[in-house]
């Protein structure tokens, strides 16, 4: 890896076209490029947080495709044809999505380094899911670590927010 | 100040006043931050846990192209290159020798992290290897090397009465308490139990790793970073750098979890050093794996012998608490000298003979960690009470109802008297556990109570600045650091209580040292009891000038205004905030400005300590004997806050500390061979995850509004973390006939455990 630094003119560029929060964007990539380099040094979303490195604690959760990913495992030039949704795409014109002001009101966040990445992972829960329980909460939301809460009150987010949706969803 | 009885802002359920920023990914943290220049920072670190660092040739990575500066212990002659708040014992780089596995012994700035990165690889260190002192018996093995003959004073916030380096025998600080007569109780006690306990290292694993970035130019040296006490930074950085206070800027962004791993000064020197070096802002993001040998908490070994009387009276207690610092003080002696008194206990015991010291070894650097020297001592002294009942015959509740302090008794002499209700607490994590069904459970299935009492360490000096603008908006500036325990919105709920305003009003701002005024730190559960002290008197302040100012206007005597939502009122006159801030100042500006300082003897008791605070808990076990694991039915914690100023956001802080403990109890910890550390990494270190959460999950705060804090309040959000240890290992022993006096109560030790029991 130390002697691996390539000279100039043996660098590769890999052109990808992918969606990222809602527009199209065309970049070139280099082979070993994360993903989570490319949302957060290019693109300036640092809402995708750095942490483990290993994917083990899902700070760098984005969803591709719906699915959530951890952007620091995830080479960049894999996201070619695909949809990235970062935290910073959630709010829609201003207005908080219903997991966002579940976090809020009922202290589902803390310190707010996991808060992007849990919220993106439970979003894909929901839409799997519209009422899951709380055994498939935990289960579902494994790879996503909170070191402050003590996880009661982001599964009382996530159970709140399910609620809400589904309100929505039937339009009552 | 105003009396209240009843509150308008405190004590509501208020919305984190950040709340937006961070679940919208807006909230900037130190590592979302960029500033015009600045290069990347990567570290050369040790290899060895002992050395001589015989010569480093970096000839090879400054001509690395993109390399602009290669720091070395060269770098630092002319300045004063240790630091250390309780000893100056640490340099910045590596000078002569490294100590641990990891330690700094040269800094590469470059255009880009792997440019940086890979110029780390051309940086040739010779050392030569030294014996390794693995542990604290081999720190105190007579005849041992002295792992710092070159210590360079105390350090400024050490705030001991003195400093007791042993420094010839690698204790760094020799912690030693006792009252009565020991010998005469041990003579006048029925039994004597004696026991050995073990506590684990642990990482506090941030998830936001340390970082920093700095800049030196000619307005002095700028700090950005994610540190919890921004102004012991600032006097460490101007007493390396020579430069006065007022030069040494340091900014706290939001900073992405604390617990005491974020406490005092850590990468800030290094980082200024290179940047300096470079002439460029510099970076200095690390890896998880660098964090953990930034900072761990102490491991510790508790020899612990208690003489009981007959009936279960307790007559007096020896204790010696080792705990491992590793390779520099950092905040080691204050850990030791809690340690102490938290092995001590809640109980009535007149008799008491007690030792903790902090011992140097070749490991990571342990400090600070949620409820320093708690987790060690009670997991000791909570599962000694325990062994201690039931070979009396007595009920574990029953002995403990029986010698726990009242209201009002004394401690330890000189102390301040037991301030909570501890019998009625301890009743109230007992009826949540059906403590009296529990005795007709079967085999496998249990219950455990733990209390945790410590004698918050803090220290009562915080300033605090309220402005009222020409809107009426009002701008809070105070030091206390928002690490995610919601001080912002509890301070702002206090002033706006205060100011008579509603929340969204105010506003406060991360700490900028260049205009936030003083605070001593964010820790040892002191923000809201001292900083909200320092802010309700900025707030009254203001508040009098607001009635000062009303009664000119207004033409009313002092005593005839009222302030309510906004507006002054005297009697069927009102004016509200912003236009009688127009008047007084006759033009649409002006603003009004608060001060409040709390001291000790100023706002502030000047007796140690300033509150007791009290973390009980309770443990419902099921021990799979197959497989040695054990799931938690209940988890009941009970914090006393005197005035939760935010309800939800009490209960978070002590769910939180106690999922911390549940994870050192049933599997965290650091772990080393002969200096070398195996696990760190955040796979083979594993913290809780969601399928920790206990089935049932409770969390009992007791108000009594009866705290030295801002409208009774006390601190809390620490000591929820020193109850789960004992209480689990309670209960599993109660389960199973099992006790394990070493954590984590992993699978593996407790099915060795039940089946050395079986084969007995």
């Amino acid at each position: 890896m130390a002697e691996g630094r390539l000279k100039a003119e043996d660098r590769q560029f890999i052109p990808i076209t992918f969606t990222l929060n809602g527009r199209a964007q065309e970049i070139q990539v280099e082979p070993h490029e994360l993903l989570i380099d490319v949302i957060r040094n290019r693109f300036g979303f640092t809402g995708t947080k750095r942490s483990c490195d290993v994917q083990v604690c899902g700070a760098c959760t984005v969803l591709v495709d719906g699915q959530p990913v951890s952007s620091c495992t995830y080479l960049a030039f894999e996201a070619l044809g695909h949809d990235v949704l970062t935290i910073e795409g959630l709010a829609k014109n201003g207005k908080l999505h219903p997991l966002q002001e579940a976090f809020i009101e009922h202290g589902g966040l803390q310190c707010g380094f996991c808060t992007p990445g849990m919220i993106l992972a439970a979003k894909s829960l929901l839409e799997q899911n519209a009422n899951p329980t709380r055994e498939e909460i935990i289960h579902f939301m494994e790879g996503n670590i909170c070191r402050c809460t003590g996880y009661k009150k982001i599964l009382e987010s996530i159970q709140a927010a399910a609620k809400t949706l589904r309100q929505q969803s039937s339009g009552v | 100040m105003a009396t209240k009885s009843s509150f308008t802002i405190v004590g509501k359920a208020a919305r984190r006043v950040e709340g937006i920023e961070k679940v919208t990914g807006q909230a900037k943290f130190t590592v979302d931050l960029t500033i015009p220049g600045m290069l990347e920072g990567k570290v050369a670190r040790s290899p060895y846990p002992h050395a001589l660092v015989e010569s480093i040739d970096t000839t090879r990575a400054e001509k690395l192209p993109g390399v602009v500066a290669v720091l070395t212990r060269a770098d630092v002659k002319d300045i004063n290159p240790y630091f250390g708040h309780c000893l100056r014992d640490r340099p910045l780089i590596a000078l002569d020798r490294v100590r641990y596995v990891g330690e700094p012994v040269a800094a590469v700035a470059a255009v880009d992290a792997l440019t940086a990165q890979e110029a780390l690889s051309l940086v040739e260190v010779k050392y030569k290897e030294l014996p390794v002192m693995a542990t604290f018996d081999d720190s105190l093995t007579p005849g041992a090397p002295i792992l710092h003959p070159d210590i360079q004073g105390e350090g400024a916030y050490h705030e001991l009465k003195k400093l007791q380096a042993e420094i010839q025998t690698n204790v760094c600080h020799h912690e030693h308490i006792e009252e009565g007569d020991v010998g005469t109780g041990f003579a006048e006690s029925d039994r004597i139990f004696e026991d050995v306990f073990e506590f684990p290292m642990v990482y506090h694993y941030t998830m936001e790793p340390h970082a920093a970035i700095a800049k030196v130019d000619a307005n002095g040296i700028t700090v950005w970073s994610s540190c919890a006490h921004p102004f012991v930074v600032r006097a460490e950085l101007a007493l390396i750098f020579e430069q006065p206070l007022s030069k040494v800027q340091v900014l706290v962004p939001y900073v992405g979890g604390a617990y005491g791993g974020k406490s005092y000064t850590k990468i800030e020197p290094l980082v200024v050093a290179l940047a300096r070096k470079a002439g460029q802002p510099v970076r200095l993001e690390q890896s998880v794996p660098e964090s953990m040998l930034t900072n761990r908490r102490h491991s510790a070994r508790v020899w612990i012998k208690t003489g009981v009387k007959r009936d279960g009276t307790l007559v007096a207690r020896e204790a010696k608490v080792l705990l491992d610092t590793g390779a520099y003080a950092d905040n080691g002696p204050r850990v030791a000298r809690r340690a102490a008194t938290r092995i001590h206990g809640p109980y009535r015991i007149g008799n008491y003979n007690i030792d903790a010291l902090a011992v140097y070894t070749n490991t990571c650097p342990a400090g600070s960690f949620r409820s320093i020297g708690g987790p060690q001592s009670i997991w000791a002294l909570e599962s000694h009470m325990d062994i201690m009942a039931e070979q009396l015959g007595i009920d574990p509740l029953e002995f403990r109802l029986k010698n726990l302090l009242k209201r009002g008794d004394i401690v330890k002499s000189g102390a301040k008297p037991m301030d909570a209700d501890l019998l009625s607490d301890l009743k109230q994590v007992a009826v949540k556990l059906d403590w009296k069904g529990s005795a007709k459970r079967r085999t496998g299935s249990g219950v455990g109570l733990a209390v945790g009492v410590t004698d918050s360490e803090a220290v009562p000096v915080s300033t605090a600045i309220v402005r009222l603008l020409a809107d009426g908006s009002v701008v809070l500036m105070s030091g206390s650091t928002e690490v995610g325990q919601g001080t912002r919105t509890v301070l702002c709920q206090i002033a706006a209580e205060e100011l008579s305003v509603a929340l969204e009003k105010v506003t406060m701002h991360s700490t900028d040292t260049n205009v936030t005024p003083f605070d001593r730190s964010t820790g040892a559960s002191r923000s809201t009891t001292v900083m909200g002290t320092a802010v309700r008197a900025a707030a009254a302040d203001l508040r009098a000038q607001l009635i000062e100012i009303g009664a000119e206007i207004l033409k009313a005597k002092p005593e005839q205004i009222v302030l309510k939502d906004g507006e002054i009122i005297a009697g069927e006159y009102r004016i509200g905030y912003t236009k009688a801030l127009h008047t007084y100042f006759g033009m649409p500006g002006g603003e009004l400005i608060g001060r409040g300082y709390c001291r000790p003897g100023g706002g502030m008791s000047p007796i140690y300590p300033l509150f007791w605070e009290t973390g009980l808990g309770g443990a419902d076990v099921e021990v799979d004997v197959e497989t040695g694991e054990i799931k938690l039915n209940r988890f009941v914690g009970l914090a006393d806050v005197g005035k939760a100023i935010n309800p939800p956001q009490c209960e978070g802080q002590d769910e939180g500390a106690a999922m911390m403990g549940i994870g050192h109890t049933l599997f965290e910890s650091l772990i080393y061979d002969k200096g070398q550390p195996l696990n760190p990494n955040l796979v083979d270190y594993r913290v809780p995850s969601f399928r920790n959460l206990p089935a049932v999950f409770d969390t009992i705060l007791v108000e009594n509004q009866d705290g030295p804090g801002p409208h009774g309040a006390k601190g809390m959000g620490e000591t929820g973390i020193v109850s789960p240890a004992p209480a689990i290992g309670n209960a599993l022993a109660r389960a199973t006939g099992v006790r394990i006096r070493e954590l984590p109560l992993t699978p593996e030790r407790v099915w060795r455990a039940l089946r050395d029991k079986s084969s007995k």
